[in-house]
């Protein structure tokens, strides 16, 4: 007997089966956007619904469940929407990236590769990557039925007249298996080549435009660039502060009203695993038990 | 009113936990065309109706769903089980249809008779269930693109001659066209329209 007042996962099975249908389309019409009937959740759009209700349609009882915010396992969204799933389908939730079956994310990749068996779920706010460029969806679709894609190019020209670089350092539009231009979501550029020829399933929910899409494992995924401009992934000037990093994608922290300033990992879960194997980076303070054996 | 000869049989006794067991082999079928996936082992669908085809159907389809079935399984006891565990609408038309089945034993089949999507909308197309008789012998069909690491080698017994020219044509027509699901007893494999045929032989 299930004493929960929910379905599984929240969804109701009507639901869940409609998102499942968008779900098999996207993954054959890689980085196409497939409409669908995006349900109201019990969190605000812009909260990750989009990637909440694709979650909820792939999860089953065998799965593992990470949520990461910015990289982070313990931010609000990630924290409430772990204890969401935790909560209406009992799945086992963990902060590992290893251990992880299902992780739904935003706007971040964890830096540690991902395997086959891993599901990539990214919470999408604005799908359409023209939409900035041409605000009617009628266009926008006409556009990508032709693969008229010039005018994300004179974007990409205006930052390279304007700064003499392509400025664009997040949600850097990516062309997928050589036909449809996606939006990534709000990702580091940083993060784009880690999409390319990725063991692992990646699933877009955008929940209020209400479209899915997906890029299948081992797909080819070229962020837009010029033969004299190439797409540059950003570098940092410091390792991170605590673990020693130096091939990570850092955080900008302040540490106090005097200009101080400190820069460590996004993705929580690697700078731990990372302090775990005992790497230690400048502002790392020394552990309790560590002082006292010292003194 | 009479009764009908034989009992119907069961759908899934578990809607919930076997519609996502059955979609999610279909899903990692689909993800990586050439593998084989088991689904529907548990279900003893009516004649003429494989369990892998019927778990498909059962875990994706509904009201929403127009779904035609073959000739050679309309008349059987598949469309009045698929009617009333999946509530789909039975359509005789497969240009109309979101999903169809057909039986490739007794059955040759053209993909252009199905769905093909629009421009501005290519998943408005049908997915296409063929039974066969077998997945591990056959005709060895070779493919390459997303999912697919370097190339994948199927074995699908039962396919037209011309099945080679077609999927050609079906991939020509990207990002148009028609997902296939080959389907044998409680095994199902998928070749989704971004494979690109790079061999075959008999």
């Amino acid at each position: 007997m299930n004493a929960s007042p929910y379905n599984f996962a929240y969804l109701d099975e009507q639901t869940k089966r409609m998102i499942r249908r968008a779900i098999l389309k996207a993954i054959a019409i890689p980085g196409y956007q497939v409409p669908f009937a995006s349900r109201e959740m019990p969190m605000p759009y812009g909260w990750g619904t989009g990637g909440v209700q694709v979650t909820a349609a792939i999860l089953g009882p065998e799965d593992v469940l990470k949520v990461i915010d910015q990289g982070a396992d313990d931010t609000t969204n990630a924290v409430s929407i772990r204890a969401f799933f935790a909560k209406t389908a009992n799945v086992r939730v963990t902060t590992s990236t290893a251990e992880a079956t299902v992780i739904q994310t935003r706007h971040r990749i964890p830096e540690m590769a991902l395997t086959s068996r891993q599901v990539l779920v990214y919470q999408v706010p604005i799908p359409e990557p023209l939409r900035f460029l041409e605000p009617r969806e009628t266009e926008t679709r006409t556009m990508h039925a032709l693969a008229e894609y010039g005018l994300m190019h004179v974007k990409l020209y205006e930052d390279i007249a304007r700064y003499g670089h392509i400025a664009t350092s997040y949600d850097y539009p990516v062309e997928v298996a050589g036909r449809y231009v996606m939006d990534p979501s709000p990702i580091p550029k940083f993060d784009n080549p880690k999409m390319d020829n990725c063991d692992a399933l990646q699933l877009f929910g955008a929940g209020r435009e209400k479209r899915i899409y997906a890029i299948p494992p081992h797909t080819r995924v070229v962020s837009l660039d010029f033969d004299d401009h190439p797409f540059e992934r950003n570098k940092f000037d410091h390792p991170c502060a605590l673990c020693g990093a130096s091939e990570s994608y850092l955080d900008e922290v302040v540490t106090d009203d005097k200009g101080g300033r400190m820069f460590v990992c996004s993705d929580t879960d690697f700078c731990e695993g990372r302090r775990a194997e005992g790497h230690r980076g400048h502002l790392l303070g020394d552990e309790p038990a560590a002082r006292e054996a010292a003194e | 009113m009479t009764l009908p000869a034989s009992p119907m049989p069961a759908g899934f006794s578990d809607p919930v936990f076997e519609g996502q067991a059955a979609f999610r082999a279909l899903m990692d079928a689909m993800v990586r065309p050439g593998l084989v996936v088991t689904a529907g082992a548990a279900l003893a669908p009516p004649a003429g109706l494989m369990p892998a085809a019927a778990a498909a159907i059962l875990a994706i389809c509904d009201f929403e769903t127009p779904l035609w079935l073959s000739p050679a399984l309309q008349g059987g006891a598949a469309g009045p089980y698929l009617r009333f565990h999946a509530g789909a609408p039975l359509v005789t038309d497969p240009a109309s249809a979101a999903f169809a089945v057909l039986d490739g034993r007794h059955e040759a089949f053209r993909l252009t008779d199905f769905a093909q999507g629009d421009a501005s909308y290519p998943d408005r197309s049908t997915t296409v269930l063929v039974q066969v008789a077998s997945l591990t012998a056959g005709k060895q069909i070779v493919v390459a693109g997303p999912g697919i690491a370097g190339i994948a080698e199927l074995r699908i017994e039962d396919l037209p001659d011309d099945f080679g020219a077609q999927w050609q044509a079906n991939r020509a027509a990207f990002p148009l066209g028609v997902d296939l699901i080959f389907v044998s007893g409680n095994q199902l494999v998928a070749l989704p329209r971004s494979a690109r045929l790079v061999g075959e032989a008999a």
